[in-house]
């Protein structure tokens, strides 16, 4: 029964994800049943709008700027994490992993203030990069704590005994172990960013992002296959990226030698 | 301390390495939300901000019948979409974490996240072809000579807004729940069972109690955000669904009143941080230890 359950909650979970394919090769220009016939024709308008191309290079743009700087900084804070306590530890990086439960609108809204009405800076594709890298840091942090906190201090140890230095120990040892988890780190981050609407909407600057022009779009009925088009490469990239970054996930606890237990989270 | 010495002990070192990630939490977070608090008491006085020191809008916001209204039907919707969720989604995490062979689990956990990661705009779109008046329920149904007329109670309302962030926050009530279950020694369940209680009793007795943190990481990880998306009140909540995010965004971006705005982000934040904090501690005699 309650397989049953599970199976039928799947085909919940899918069920809007499914429809994208159908109507983006349906040959009628109205989202609704019944089909009209197939067609490639959706697929062939994306390829000459140049507005949705400045808007996807404006998004790719931001998403590999996102990925590596809430990297860099998920790694310094896993790390930390994983060393010695020191007062107020806890305290620090429970702070810096708020943005996860944060309602999104708040980072906007905030950011917004700071940057247009204290700052009086113009918004520009660094103004999302910066909130991005805010929200993507605590998924970061808690894919590379995997990575880290399952490391044998003693394997570095043994390096710097051997001669080598704290930097080159870490550079030698510690990094390619947690390499796995640092590529996973980076696809998540690249995924959240490409997709993250609410922030952008607030912060984007006269250059949208994809999803701020996607939100555009979505107001002209005429435009809709197109949106279904864009929005199949979209879910297959994702799929894609995504099981990379499992693949990596799940070679980096095999490389530190503990048993697969979870999920991103 | 001298950097050189700092830097020897380990403490040291992990003390430095937190500075980078917390200093950027400090300067993006941290401060903007200060600088929230204090426009908050200011006003929008045309294309300037008058900088004095005023409650008028929170007066405002307390008068204004529409905000206290837009305010509580966003506070009902987070509250039905954090129950709905949770109860839809207990079961899976259940039977991923006690059904499932281990080496079969983080495919199950894969195959729940994905949709999460999908496109979101687009995801909520969809929800709009799937309960529209010729979308996939209402012509199947009519198709199958079950209704005449479409169905209109799930488009363009606040059930439709329920459906659709229900299905979005999915794997986030989910995966804490199952992490809670994995961690429950299995060896109490057969302990349990031995001392004569039932599957059922043993589930209440033992497994839910145990599960409980999850439940409230679960619970928190789905009400607090809600309240902040104003994408699918906007996309399916027609004009009687829209809710308080719709209002703050309007503030900002179109009525160009940010002070105003600022006090409804705050007003709409506490409230939802109050409830939580209640909730916890509800649940408290659950935490402890943990």
């Amino acid at each position: 029964m309650l397989r049953g359950y599970a199976v039928l909650y799947l085909i919940f979970l899918y069920a809007p994800i499914a429809l994208l394919p159908i109507f983006a090769f349906n040959d009628g220009s109205i989202i609704a049943f019944p089909l009209q016939g197939f067609t490639t024709r959706w697929f062939s308008e994306l390829w000459t709008n140049s507005a949705l191309h400045n808007a996807v290079q404006n998004s790719l743009f931001i998403a590999v700027m996102t990925a590596v700087f809430a990297t860099l900084l998920g790694i310094c804070a896993a790390r930390a994490g994983a060393m010695a306590s020191f007062p107020g530890k806890q305290g620090i990086l429970g702070f810096v992993m708020l943005p996860l439960v944060l309602p999104e609108i708040i980072v906007a809204v905030s950011l917004l203030i700071v940057l247009r009405q204290v700052l009086g800076l113009q918004l520009s594709n660094w103004s999302v990069i910066a909130a991005h890298v805010l929200i993507c840091t605590p998924f970061s942090i808690a894919i590379l704590n995997g990575a880290f906190q399952n490391l044998d201090p003693a394997m570095e140890e043994a390096a710097m005994d051997l001669g080598e230095s704290r930097w080159s120990a870490f550079r030698l040892i510690t990094l390619p172990l947690v390499m796995p988890g640092i590529v996973s780190s980076l696809l998540i981050s690249f995924t959240i960013s490409l997709d993250e609407f609410i922030i952008a909407f607030f912060l984007t600057g006269t250059n949208p992002t994809m999803p701020v022009y996607i939100w555009g779009l979505l107001r002209f009925p005429g435009q809709l296959p197109v949106v279904m088009a864009l929005g199949t490469i979209l879910v297959a990239l994702s799929i894609i990226l995504l099981t990379i970054a499992e693949y990596y996930r799940r070679r980096g606890l095999a490389r530190a030698g503990v048993a697969d237990t979870g999920g991103f989270l | 301390m001298a950097i050189g010495t700092w830097l020897t002990t380990e403490r040291g070192r992990a003390a430095t390495l937190v500075v980078p990630p917390f200093v950027y939490a400090l300067l993006l977070l941290a401060i903007p939300v200060g600088a929230v608090i204090l426009f908050s008491f200011w006003t929008q006085d045309f294309m300037t901000v008058d900088r004095t020191f005023t409650l008028d809008n929170y007066r405002e916001i307390a008068t204004t019948p529409v905000y206290g209204l837009l305010l509580r039907r966003s506070l009902f919707v987070s509250g039905t979409v954090t129950i709905v969720t949770v109860l839809l989604a207990y079961p899976i995490a259940y039977f991923v974490s006690f059904h499932v062979p281990a080496h079969r689990k983080s495919l199950w956990l894969f195959l729940i996240t994905i949709p999460f990661w999908t496109s979101y705009l687009i995801r909520v779109f969809l929800w709009k072809v799937i309960l529209g008046y010729n979308g996939v329920i209402n012509s199947g149904l009519q198709g199958l000579g079950i209704i005449d007329e479409p169905l209109t109670f799930i488009l363009y309302n606040v059930n439709a807004v329920i459906i659709t962030l229900a299905h979005a926050f999915a794997p986030f009530a989910i995966l804490p729940i199952f992490v809670a279950l994995e961690k429950i020694d299995r060896s109490l369940l057969e302990a349990s069972q031995d001392l004569g209680e039932t599957r059922l009793t043993t589930f209440l007795r033992v497994t839910l109690p145990l599960s409980m943190p999850g439940l409230v990481a679960a619970v928190l990880i789905v009400f607090i955000p809600t309240i902040g998306d104003y994408v699918t009140p906007e996309l399916m909540g027609g004009a009687g669904g829209k809710l308080i995010a719709n209002m703050i965004q309007t503030q900002f971006l179109q009525l160009n009143n940010a002070p105003l705005g600022a006090a409804l982000a705050l007003v709409a934040m506490v409230s939802v941080t109050a409830i939580s904090l209640v909730f916890i501690l509800l649940n408290r005699r659950w935490l402890r230890g943990r």
